[in-house]
């Protein structure tokens, strides 16, 4: 069946923010779609509000439309653009929730919209668990004893008949969001009414526990002809239990008899052919009694997931982009398979390697947080590695975490533990339990009781003690022979590792000359989808070690074109994530343009980065200097390697310059000396002396002593944190003396080699982010943004503007110069970040990054410039001036001088608390700080501020409220200056209640409001209230606040007061602001939103009037 | 890999050695290097009579993990020739495992080799097709040019009868799962347990027959239909069952043929055959069906073909017949059916095991042929 001949212009629909639980998977599918149906002929618009994304660069669609996704943008998008079909099958639980809820409302037959690549009955049967199930017994298939409940009423009475343990699932949530396993009435009754609230659908399913079962997943395709292929199994390491998303998985299945696998694959083939999947991809997650082979079914995405991102990387079958080709009338076999060339997409893949994914979690960022892995899926990134066998794969991936443990044997044991011990840390599912699998061995529990423990199946906790065996075995070894080291290298041991068990040998790079010297080396294979059955056409390449010393290499010889390696941002955590990796991307895409060969290193599956397609040759590598060193090595031996780029990828890559310069290997940009200037206190103070800028006064201590002495010179406030972080790590804002002396306490020991910094810490300050590009001779400064929330709140989970709304021209002169000087000073060759704090007038400068920051993708859009892929450039030789004469960059004036009707866009972070609890089942604090929270980030653009802000809040949060009930409870220091813009809200009809305190101050200032009591009253307070008054958190867990104003009381330590506040806003969904300036932004979008001027335009429309405006 | 390895190599005809780790039973063992690309189903592979004289390289390189159970055997015994791994699994997990991999090799005396670089092994084999080799280790183990020249000495698979070494010595009968709907005569030249049991659970009373069967004994069961079954070896030398088949056409009793009985009707239509370079022989391979241009996954392992094209017609001693199914990766003739004659053939193994089950149906599509020449024999029998 060839393309479909009625379908002109396709609307597709993106994911949004990152989120966990549906992260940059989705731009992978995404952008992959948007080229193959732009490819096809066919006029492709598409709506995204995460401006971090390559679908969103405007020459992925012919209309782009960053704004919320949202039903309400989407219609608009529709009006606008009258597309004749839909596809939202790639854009993950968002852009299906917003599918269903359009066809719901009448606004895709009002348009005459067709949904492509799944109806809403195939999308229904799937995801209502209860239909789902019906459908899987009619197809004989088996599942969970279950029921569906709509009310704790049924909820009771189901678990009555099945028994504790449950697991509870409301429907329609992603990720797993407010699922879990219960033990007990209590763990019930709290998990089934969070769940219900969370379903928007109010309705949950409470299930018979299949925890400890073995977890297997199977990727499928079904085209219109019913042809339908299985493209890859993947079984979990962690038992039922722990969410997928959570698990370690490995691809494909390890322990199945070609009988079950089989029988698991008809079930699949027909629970999707019931469920009426007419086109594209689905995921079906299973689960086997490891003592009977039972296998129920569990669940179904109908729609392209994570999991197909993973198996897509894994075999290098490109799932969204043949679904996309799907949804337009082709066949399987009529879509040929890009990496053979020869063979159809109808060929199932079959691997010769296998491939193990390791979560990244992020628990240190959430301190109360419930580390206890659950269904609910927690973890914020995720690291691939290919490898002959899962030892080496599982050495791999462990090694691309970026943690302080990189592999076993790497940190010391935790004090005191034992067998026992470690078999009861087994038995609850934590972060890093595979270190805890290989310990228990160690220190002598059987593989018995680690599998009673823990429920991982006995064939993978043998392969843990393979690797153990051999590590001991390289422990205890007289001499470490080549044969030996080969094998343990074949085992997954880094040379980290080996150093850690062989101190004699002086540290990995002892290791790496005895390597060097017995000729033992990683050979790289392909991933050609068919066990080399057929040659590949696509340089798809991972490392392995062969116990063969003659073992071949198939990278392929490349005389012709000088190399460039660029080194991407490993697995996504907070403070890393996608908008690294849309700088790599933008890199390949120029360097290719520009006549070098693009050779992309990273281990992040979820990524642009890592499909195929984006770079000349890809190695799927861990980003470790070893590992680096020898994608180096055999690009030498294929090539020329003209240049590393370490700079776009974030501090993974850029921790790696100095040792690979050191190494001999060409980096290229920024030199390495360069970026120490910028990342060493001393020497960066030095810059900034010699150009005569202003920075807060900080001193470095080691001790709390130190510390204080510092504190006391500079005054209280300070800022204190660990030197040589990305994401503000360990970074806190200090008010007093005992404070300081109780983080000095935790911080030493997060990194012991290195000081702590003390900075005075601008009050109320204006923080400004600026991004620029210098070649040596000409700074471009990129784009100068302006923080809504006040300094002190870190960067990335600031709001902020751009253009900045508030700052003179003189300003931006100021941050011109003062840039510029910083670039000159550092000795950057590429990009610079530069944070900045104007307080009464005087710019103080707060740090330089010497790289590419997580606002490019943001400054590129909202200016039209590809800030990236001119760095790219600028550091393989191109001046800035000859980039201006190439069109690449604007002819003249750049970011800082944008024309005073340019649009405005607002970059809003979005915070992941709703995900946490703590282990007694409370949210975890939303208060935002110095150190880094948020997963992902929405972009609000349009002509004036107070639209772009309400956008940002759309897109991230839901709307802004435009009637309704406001709570109000500030900090004394805060209720002058809310005053008017509360007013202003009770001017446009808001019902304003507040706390006692708040009220009283309101009032006095002829605000109207309603008085509500504090959870927990202090008796002493001030602030006592009627006892009859409502509680503010009961009132608002209720549904009777539509937002809330809550600014932190005091100003010490961990600030508690407006806690329960604000996660029970969290709970409930509805915009919570904390901040003054948030609070006076959030008015001036109410008030766009209530005169209705919130319309749509796309990328390229606002692009335009830019270039013709400048 | 343990630290305590015996050394063992596989030598390849043109000379290029593969040094590894004994694995299983040493010795030496000869016969064809072919790779098998299936990533479950190691059990059913050894034990398929098509691998007689093969040595098998498996690509997938984690082997044994679900150790060997006594459920899965397509047949009494292991048949390869020889095995190749990378990765032997050390400890089996299963609930239906009942010993380790390495230990039924050793138990049926099957020469293997592990640690070696498999991926490197079938580029090799898939650049310069597949060819003679062997596998050495302990006191098999000798100087390398004694090796090559063992090799050098062995039989090429092209030209080779080994139909008779696999098929069995007498007669036995599958009955019919319920009601005894038809009785089939089943042509063992190589025949996997599944097949049967496919037939079987349709109502058919299966007689499995020697090689050699004539004519007579076909009759002599009072057969509703004929099946040619998979097998090893060359195609071209099978004039006996070739003649058998072309007395089965002529009498126009229902015929279905799998794998080496494809290319039995094949010949006995008056198409050629060919040996591949390096066959099929896997778990993945799409097939379409020309009549509805629908795939099925198959699971394959031949290592000859049928001369054809996708699709085409061709007349034979039958009346008209077409190749009715072509491999969607290389064109490969897939499956052959008679327009005159009650009769079809398919390269592939519908009985899968090791494999999918997306050919199922054609085992349907044989007692439909048999249907639509009622009453059966067995159904007259019990009149």
């Amino acid at each position: 069946m060839p393309k479909r001949t009625d379908i002109e212009h396709v609307l597709v629909i993106g994911s949004g923010p990152i989120v966990i639980g549906q992260a940059a998977e989705f731009d992978y599918s995404g952008t992959q779609a948007c080229r193959v149906l732009r490819q096809e002929g066919l006029r492709v618009s598409l709506i995204n509000s995460n401006p971090a994304t390559i679908m969103t660069d405007p020459e992925f669609a012919d209309s782009t439309y960053i704004e919320p996704v949202t039903p309400e943008f989407v219609e608009k998008v529709i009006a606008a653009e009258r597309p004749d079909a839909l596809l939202a099958t790639l854009g993950g639980q968002t852009a299906l929730n917003c599918a269903v809820a359009l066809h719901e409302n009448g606004v895709l037959e009002k348009y005459g919209v067709e949904l492509i690549g799944a109806d809403i009955d195939a999308i229904q049967r799937g995801e209502d668990r209860q239909k789902f199930k019906d459908i899987v017994r009619q197809v004989g298939g088996d599942v969970p004893r279950s029921a569906v409940c709509h009310s704790m009423a049924e909820v009771r009475q189901t678990v009555a008949e099945v028994g504790l343990p449950v697991v509870i699932r409301p429907s329609f949530t992603m990720g797993g969001l407010g699922s879990g396993m219960v033990h007990t009435e209590e763990e019930m009754e709290r998990l089934a009414s969070l769940g219900l609230e969370e379903s928007p659908v109010t309705e949950v399913l409470i299930e018979e526990s299949v925890l400890g079962w073995k977890e297997y997943e199977l990727e499928l395709m079904r085209d219109g002809h019913d042809n339908v292929v299985v493209v890859c199994s993947i079984e979990n390491f962690d038992a039922m239990g722990v969410h997928t998303g959570d698990s370690i998985t490995v691809a494909p299945s390890m322990t199945l008899t070609d009988r079950e696998y089989q029988h698991m694959r008809d079930v699949g083939i027909d629970v999707l052919r019931a469920v009426g999947v007419e086109t594209g991809g689905c995921n079906i997650q299973f689960a086997i009694n490891p003592v009977d082979g039972r296998m129920v079914v569990i669940e179904m995405n109908p729609r392209v997931s994570r999991s197909s991102a993973l198996a897509s990387k894994a075999t290098g079958f490109p799932i969204a982009k043949i679904a996309a080709r799907l949804a337009i009338g082709y066949t399987l076999d009529e879509i040929s398979n890009d990496i053979t060339g020869e063979t159809p997409a109808s060929f199932e893949p079959t691997l010769d390697y296998v491939v193990v994914k390791v979560p990244r979690f992020a628990f240190e960022k959430f301190p109360g947080a419930d580390p206890e892995l659950t269904t609910t899926m927690k973890s914020v990134g995720e690291a691939m590695a290919i490898g002959r066998s899962f030892p080496e794969a599982l050495g791999k991936a462990m090694r691309s975490m970026e943690t302080k443990r990189v592999g076993f044997w790497t940190r010391p044991d935790p004090e005191g533990a034992t067998a026992e011990s470690t078999l009861d840390e087994l038995r609850t599912p934590h972060d890093g339990r595979i270190y805890a699998v290989e310990r228990a061995l160690r220190l002598g529990a059987t593989p018995e009781q680690v599998q009673r423990a823990s429920g991982v199946d006995p064939w993978f906790i043998d392969q843990i003690a393979l690797i153990g065996e051999v590590g001991a075995e390289v422990r205890d070894a007289p001499v470490l022979s080549g044969d030996l080291l080969r094998r343990a290298k074949r085992t997954g041991l880094s040379d980290r590792q080996i150093a850690a068990l062989r101190p004699e040998l002086a540290g990995e790079d002892g290791v790496r000359s005895l390597r060097q010297r017995l000729g033992v080396h990683p050979v790289f294979k392909t991933v050609d989808t068919c066990a080399a059955e057929f040659a590949a056409r696509t340089p798809y390449h991972y490392s392995a070690y062969e116990a063969d010393p003659g073992a071949e290499t198939e990278v392929s010889p490349q005389p012709d074109k000088p190399k460039v390696l660029i080194l991407g941002s490993g697995p996504n955590r907070i403070g890393q994530g996608i908008e690294f990796d849309y700088s790599c991307v933008h890199a390949a895409l120029a360097l290719r343009e520009a006549g070098f060969e693009a050779v992309m290193v990273n281990c992040n599956p979820e990524t642009v980065s890592t499909d195929y397609d984006t770079s000349d040759r890809l190695y799927f590598e861990p980003l470790t200097f070893e590992d680096v060193l020898e994608v180096v090595r055999a690009e030498q031996e294929s090539g020329t390697v003209a240049g590393v780029i370490v700079q776009l990828g974030g501090q993974t890559p850029l921790g790696l310059a100095q040792r690979l310069s050191d190494a001999g290997v060409p980096v290229v940009g920024t030199p390495p000396e360069a970026i120490n200037h910028a990342e060493d206190r001393g020497a960066f103070g030095d810059v900034l002396t010699g150009a005569g800028l202003p920075a807060p006064k900080y001193g470095t201590a080691t001790s709390f002593e130190g510390a204080k002495q510092i504190a006391d010179e500079i005054g209280y406030p300070v800022l204190v944190r660990p030197s040589y972080v990305l994401g503000g790590r360990g970074m806190e804002i200090v008010y007093d003396e005992s404070s300081l002396e109780n983080y000095i306490a935790r911080a030493t020991e997060v990194t012991p080699e290195h000081p702590v910094l003390v900075d005075r810490f601008l009050d109320d300050a204006i923080e400004i982010d600026v991004d620029a590009l210098y070649d040596g001779e000409e700074l471009f400064l990129g784009g100068v943004m302006e923080h809504i929330e006040e300094a002190g709140v870190h960067s990335g989970d600031s709001a902020c503007a751009l253009p900045p709304i508030t700052l003179g021209r003189t300003d931006l002169e100021q941050v011109r110069r003062s840039t510029e000087a910083i670039a000159r000073g550092v000795g950057v060759r590429g990009l610079l970040n530069v944070q900045y704090a104007l307080k009464d007038d005087v710019l103080y400068v707060l740090e330089a990054n010497p790289r590419a920051s997580r606002t490019v993708p943001f400054v590129s859009k909202a200016t039209a410039v590809p800030l990236a892929k001119a760095a790219s450039l600028v550091m393989t030789g191109s001046s800035i001036k000859a980039l201006r004469g190439r069109g690449v960059l604007p002819a003249e004036g750049d970011g800082g001088d944008l024309p005073v009707d340019a649009p405005v866009a607002v970059k809003e972070a979005v915070l992941p608390f709703h995900r946490f609890r703590t282990p007694e089942g409370h949210g975890v604090d939303s208060l935002l700080g110095p150190e880094m929270k948020s997963t992902g980030e929405v972009m609000g653009v349009d002509t004036a501020f107070g639209t772009a802000f309400a956008k940002s809040q759309s897109g991230s949060y839901g709307s802004l409220p435009t009637s309704g009930t406001v709570f109000v409870s500030v900090a004394n220091r805060d209720k002058r200056s809310l005053v008017f813009p509360v007013k202003r809200l009770a001017d446009l009809g808001f019902e304003v209640v507040a706390t006692a305190g708040t009220a009283e101050v309101l009032r006095r200032n002829g605000v109207p409001c309603g008085v509500v009591r504090k959870q927990h009253e202090d008796a002493d307070a001030p602030e006592t209230t009627d006892p009859d008054a409502p509680n503010i958190v009961d009132l608002i867990l209720d549904g009777g606040v539509d937002m809330v104003i809550n600014t932190p009381y005091g100003n010490s330590g961990p600030r508690i007061d407006g806690y329960e506040i604000r996660t029970a806003a969290v709970t409930r969904g509805i915009p919570c602001v904390t901040t003054v300036q948030g609070a006076s932004a959030a008015v001036h979008g109410i008030e766009a939103m209530i005169r209705g001027d919130v319309g749509v335009r796309s990328l390229q429309r606002l692009q335009a009037s830019l270039r013709d405006g400048s | 890999m343990s630290a305590t390895r015996t050394p063992a190599a596989l030598v390849l005809e043109d000379g290029r050695i593969f040094r590894g780790s004994a694995y299983g039973a040493r010795g030496r063992t000869l016969g064809e290097v072919v790779f098998c690309t299936g990533m479950t189903g190691y059990q059913e592979t050894l034990t398929d009579p098509s691998y007689r004289r093969q040595i098998v390289v498996q690509t997938a390189p984690q082997i044994g993990n679900t150790g060997w159970n006594d459920e899965d055997d397509e047949s009494s015994r292991i048949w390869v020739a020889g095995y190749v791994v990378r990765d032997p699994a050390r400890t089996p997990s299963s609930w239906r495992s009942k010993r380790g991999l390495d230990e039924e090799l050793a138990a049926q005396d099957v020469v293997g080799i592990s640690d070696v670089d498999t991926r490197t092994l079938t580029r090799h084999i898939r650049e310069h097709g597949a060819m003679r080799a062997g596998v050495f280790s302990g006191d098999g183990l000798v100087a390398d040019d004694e090796m090559v020249a063992a090799v050098a000495a062995s039989p090429a698979m092209a030209g080779a009868d080994l139909a008779g070494e696999v098929t069995t010595a007498r007669p036995y009968v599958v009955p019919a799962v319920g009601e005894t709907r038809f009785r089939v005569a089943a042509l063992d030249l190589g025949i996997k347990a599944n097949t049967p049991r496919q037939l079987a659970r349709r109502g058919i009373e299966v007689h499995v027959l020697p090689a050699t069967s004539t004519v007579d004994d076909l009759l002599a069961v009072g057969a509703d239909g004929v099946f040619l079954s998979n097998g090893p070896g060359d195609p071209e030398t099978q004039s006996h069952a070739i003649e058998l088949t072309k007395a089965t056409l002529q009498r126009e009793i229902p015929l279905f043929g799998i794998c080496f009985g494809n290319q039995i009707l094949g010949r006995a239509l008056g198409l050629g055959t060919y040996k591949m370079r390096y066959g099929h022989r896997g778990i993945n391979i799409p097939v379409i069906d020309a009549a509805t241009g629908r795939v099925a996954i198959t699971a394959q392992n031949h290592g000859f073909a049928l001369e054809g094209e996708p699709g085409g017609r061709f007349d034979s001693p039958f009346g008209t017949a077409e190749v009715s199914h072509h491999c969607a990766n290389d064109g490969t003739v897939e499956g052959l059916r008679c327009v005159d004659v009650p009769a079809f053939s398919v390269q592939y193994h519908p009985e899968a095991a090791a494999g999918p089950h997306d050919a199922n149906p054609l085992f349907d599509d044989f007692v439909s042929l048999m249907q639509n020449r009622r009453p059966s024999t067995a159904q007259e029998a019990r009149q």
